[in-house]
């Protein structure tokens, strides 16, 4: 049970109050961007390539143009004319906004064009007649490094290959000592394939660009409405587009994941639409062209490697990593960071020597590096340790559950230093482990393995016990494009002790206008019900860097907390005039202050902000408003041990999840019942890549399952029925002790069906499976090591 | 070249003049202004636009709006009454049913018509009722709790706790 330290009425921190913003939601008056209509909107469709790699010879718009109701087709001619044809990315390469000579990349956009209405523009765009000339592209990133690869990128001068950035940490040479004197070495190749986030809405904007006023009003699907302002004002400043006449308007978002971070082309040629003809320009894609050409998640080739002695201890690891970035690199890290978060590659273990490198490389795909629920590349980094760990344990002859007991950094040892240059804050890895063995009985199940096994059944336990890191971040290291990651709250009681708060992040589903209402509840004993929460209009709330990787609560989070507090001090020193004693005799309990010794004196907290505005005391400030800008002084840590259980049929390789039981650590919880939400949909955004999701690409560029029908985005069937619980570990530097939790099962959840699923047929010899594991791929395996041979 | 129909929405009559490929869906959004039926594919994979068409449900980007005259459509606007909520509407939130909202509308369309053939549908039962509709943010699991608690409710048993379990 979670302990509250306010009463229900009020609903502050571990109340599981049900969501503030739901009504609008089930009753279809969500107000999502296709559903912003302005008046003499026109609308735009985008032509894109059907080629990975080729000139552009020619375009040619006539016949486009001469379909009543098609008012404009745009070209990178058009845009360059501006010097909008090309845009920088949040990693500092640039992306054309639309081409002027060459296409890198199928379903890359080409020229947009403009029309009366949706239907229209499509016609439009199925006239445009574009003669393109083909080339060879480069899709497989081992050999864009190749000598003879063509240098994609020869709009970089100088640039004579197809590397991007090299990038390493730890300890080379400690590393290579451990591994050379270490009794056993495990290393496996493996891909993190290129996923996408798929959010039910897609991603779309209406640029309204009012000529008069010279101000645009631009309605977009971001989780970062502040810091695109600013990039737009960065990259329009030129043609006059200045900050302070652009307001950004997130409205309701149809699921982010990481995929509503960056600016697509499309933004930016409706911006230029609206701004070169005075019309609102609604741009709004379609499926297809969403898993086709925006960001893609993942797509890390790992060799991963891991030293320990025999009895089973971990002492090092390596990982070497191959960076598929696309044409351009896209991603959404912090500008430090070309990796993410990727070195917190060492896990929840305790030993002192890791070394990390990668290199990114260009190819003929389309960019991104997003993160699908997930803090900057930890996907990946957890798949790589929870696979080792495991594979480690196998040779050692160790049951994985023991062996992480073993290796486990002790709840004492925290703050603990990482090999790879991080402090994680708290965590106590061992109880989360053995909560998660006995909720589903884990050494019951060890033994009915044995006994399916004698009967020809298998059945596979998988444990995944990982580390986040989430909360980016402390501004001496996290910066977007030099802006600070810190993030924002401002809170305004009304006369009536109503409030009103808003937010630099942005939610997408999370719940913010709940939980946040529920910080502020908790820390001034407003009711939750009376504090009205705002995001996405950068015209009324305050700078912040939006919402991913988990951030919101370690930072917005913590802003309201802190600015809750200015107003708590303010209103202990209204009570102390009120109630004519000093504020050192003065208590606190939620909603009120009280004299010590005598609490029937006591002034509620309505009571002292309706003072604040009728009766302050003389020398004080009026009102009862306050802003805080948060700036954390450590990352968070959430972490989590998950258990699998799976059962392969030994005919057809069908896989089934019998169980999954996920104990979740992410400090304090502010209501338990959204924390369950975000576990549920995270786990199984976790079982996708796990078992179904991958974008595949042909030799010739071409996208094999770009469209709902066949990018497998899981069922109510295909998603097991989930069981969450968790312990408790605050984080000790965190204003409310929260961590963030969005994403920690989409993260953990990955490696733990993976190693169930190998451990399901490891008595057969397979020691490791790619995912996505799907029954076909399995079924390849096992005949590779002879076991249909045996059967048949 | 474009048709006048009159499209019968939540008992109320929409004239328009539409072309005859426009789809179900662009009527209701655009011409009949009903904004919560949502677009999430292009493929009728998502369900984020399913409504009902004479009490059955349908993904309305499978038909044209012209195919749609004389039908009695329903959408999610016209679930709650002057008494209050429907029961599906209070079982997703009651249940935390949703995150972001977008596949709600869809989702609980669907789950009406689910509802109306089995009234007392196993786990199993809703899985399988509502694979057609793609939520990307919940995993599933309040949305199947919610259908058993709207279930309960339409059918005036005792209703299950809304408390969140944990292991």
């Amino acid at each position: 049970m979670i302990k509250c330290k306010t009463s229900k009425a009020i609903g502050g921190m571990g109340h599981s109050k049900k969501r503030k913003e739901d009504a609008r939601f089930i009753q279809g008056k969500g107000n999502y961007v296709d559903d912003v209509k302005l008046p003499g909107m026109l609308y735009m469709d985008i032509v894109r390539s059907p080629y990975a790699y080729a000139k552009i010879k020619n375009i040619d718009a006539t016949a486009a143009l001469a379909i009543p109701g098609v008012v404009a087709v745009v070209t990178g001619k058009d845009l360059e004319k501006y010097g909008l044809h090309w845009m920088p990315t949040l990693m500092s390469d640039t992306q054309m906004v639309l081409p002027t000579d060459t296409v890198m990349y199928q379903a890359q956009e080409v020229a947009a064009v403009i029309a009366t209405s949706r239907y229209l523009a499509r016609d439009g765009k199925e006239a445009v007649m574009v003669d393109y000339e083909p080339m060879d592209p480069v899709m497989d990133p081992f050999k864009a490094l190749d000598e003879d690869a063509p240098v994609l990128r020869s709009d970089q001068e100088g640039k004579t290959d197809n590397h991007i950035w090299h990038w390493e940490v730890g300890d080379k040479e400690k590393t290579a000592d451990v591994f050379n004197n270490a009794d056993v070495v495990v290393k496996q190749q493996m891909h993190i394939p290129r996923i996408h986030v798929a959010s039910i809405e897609t991603c779309g904007c209406v640029a309204s660009y009012d000529k008069v006023d010279n101000h645009l009003t631009m309605y977009m699907t971001t989780q970062a409405p502040h810091a695109i302002r600013t990039v737009i004002a960065l990259v329009a400043g030129h043609v006059g587009l200045t900050e302070e006449k652009i307001r950004v308007i997130s409205p309701d978002i149809g699921g982010g994941f990481g995929g509503k971070v960056p600016v697509y082309p499309g933004y930016v040629i409706a911006i230029a639409v609206s701004f070169l003809t005075g019309a609102p320009i609604k741009w709004i894609e379609d499926r297809s062209e969403n898993l086709q050409a925006d960001s893609f998640a993942r797509d890390y080739h790992i060799t991963a490697e891991m030293a320990g002695t025999k009895d089973g201890k971990i002492q090092a690891t390596r990982f070497k990593v191959l960076a598929d970035h696309g044409y351009t690199d896209a991603s959404a890290n912090p500008s430090k960071f070309p990796t993410g978060l990727f070195s917190i590659g060492t896990g929840s273990y305790d030993y002192g020597a890791a070394y990390m490198e990668a290199d990114a490389v260009y190819t003929n795909k389309p960019p991104g590096g997003v993160a699908y629920r997930c803090s900057f590349r930890v996907t990946e980094a957890v798949h790589a340790i929870e696979r080792m760990t495991d594979m480690f344990a196998k040779k050692v002859g160790k049951d994985p559950a023991q062996l992480r007991m073993e290796n486990f950094i002790k709840k004492e040892d925290f703050p603990w230093a990482s090999p790879t240059g991080w402090s994680y804050d708290s965590g106590d890895y061992h109880a989360g482990l053995q909560k998660a063995m006995d909720a589903i009985g884990y050494h019951d199940l060890r033994k009915e393995q044995i006994e399916m096994r004698a009967q020809g059944k298998f059945l596979g336990i998988g444990i995944s016990t990982f580390t986040e890191v989430v909360g980016a971040g402390p501004s001496q290291d996290f910066d977007i494009l030099g802006i600070k990651m810190f993030d924002s709250a401002e809170i305004r009681v009304h006369p009536t002790g109503k409030a009103i708060a808003r937010f630099g992040t942005k939610s997408q589903g999370q719940g913010h206008e709940t939980t946040y209402a529920q910080i502020i509840a908790e820390e001034l004993g407003i009711p939750m019900e009376h504090i009205q929460i705002e995001e996405g209009d950068t015209d009324t709330a305050p700078y912040g860097l939006g919402t991913y990787a988990s951030r919101s609560t370690p930072t917005a989070g913590a802003a309201a907390a802190m600015a809750a507090r200015k107003l708590r001090d303010k209103a202990k020193k209204i009570a102390a005039h009120l109630l004519e004693v000093s504020e050192q005799d003065l208590e606190w309990e939620p909603g009120k202050f009280f004299v010590k010794g005598a609490p029937e004196k006591a002034k509620t907290i309505q009571e002292i902000v309706f003072a604040a505005y009728t009766n302050h005391p003389e020398g004080m400030e009026g009102g009862f408003e306050a802003t805080h800008y948060y700036d954390p002084p450590n990352l968070t840590f959430p972490s989590g041990a998950y258990i699998c259980v799976v059962e392969v049929d030994a005919e057809t390789c069908d896989i089934k999840v019998r169980r999954f039981v996920a104990i979740d650590d992410c400090g304090n919880i502010i209501n338990p019942m959204i924390v369950q939400g975000q576990v549920h949909g995270g786990l199984t955004q976790g079982i996708a890549p796990a078992m179904y999701e991958e974008l595949i690409y042909d030799k010739a560029g071409n996208i094999l399952n770009g469209t709902f029908m066949d990018y497998l985005v899981p069922t109510a069937v295909e998603s097991p029925s989930w069981e969450t619980g968790h312990t408790v570990t605050p984080a000790p530097h965190h204003p409310i002790g929260a961590k963030g939790v969005g994403e920690s099962p989409t993260v953990g959840a990955p490696p733990a069906i993976v190693n169930a699923i190998v451990d399901a047929v490891a008595h057969l010899g397979i020691k490791h499976l790619e995912i996505p594991v799907t029954p076909f791929k399995l079924f390849k395996e096992l005949q590779k090591v002879g076991y249909f041979k045996k059967a048949t | 070249m474009t048709k006048k129909i009159t499209l019968k929405i939540n008992g109320a009559e929409h004239t328009m003049e539409v072309e005859p490929r426009m789809l179900l869906v662009h009527a209701i959004r655009e011409n009949a202004s009903l904004t919560g039926t949502h677009i999430g594919c292009d493929t009728s994979s998502c369900g984020a636009c399913t409504i009902l068409i004479d009490g059955k449900s349908a993904k309305s980007c499978t038909i044209l709006a012209v195919q749609a005259q004389g039908k009695e459509i329903a959408t999610v606007e016209g679930l709650a009454t002057a008494e209050g909520l429907h029961p599906i509407q209070e079982g997703f939130h009651l249940n935390h049913a949703l995150h972001c909202g977008f596949c709600t509308p869809g989702m609980m369309m669907r789950a009406i018509e689910l509802l109306e053939k089995n009234p007392n549908p196993t786990e199993e039962e809703i899985r399988w009722g509502i694979s057609g509709n793609l939520c990307r943010c919940t995993g599933y699991n309040n949305i199947v709790t919610a259908i058993q608690w709207t279930s309960a409710k339409m059918q005036g048993k005792e209703l299950p706790s809304t408390e969140p379990k944990f292991v």
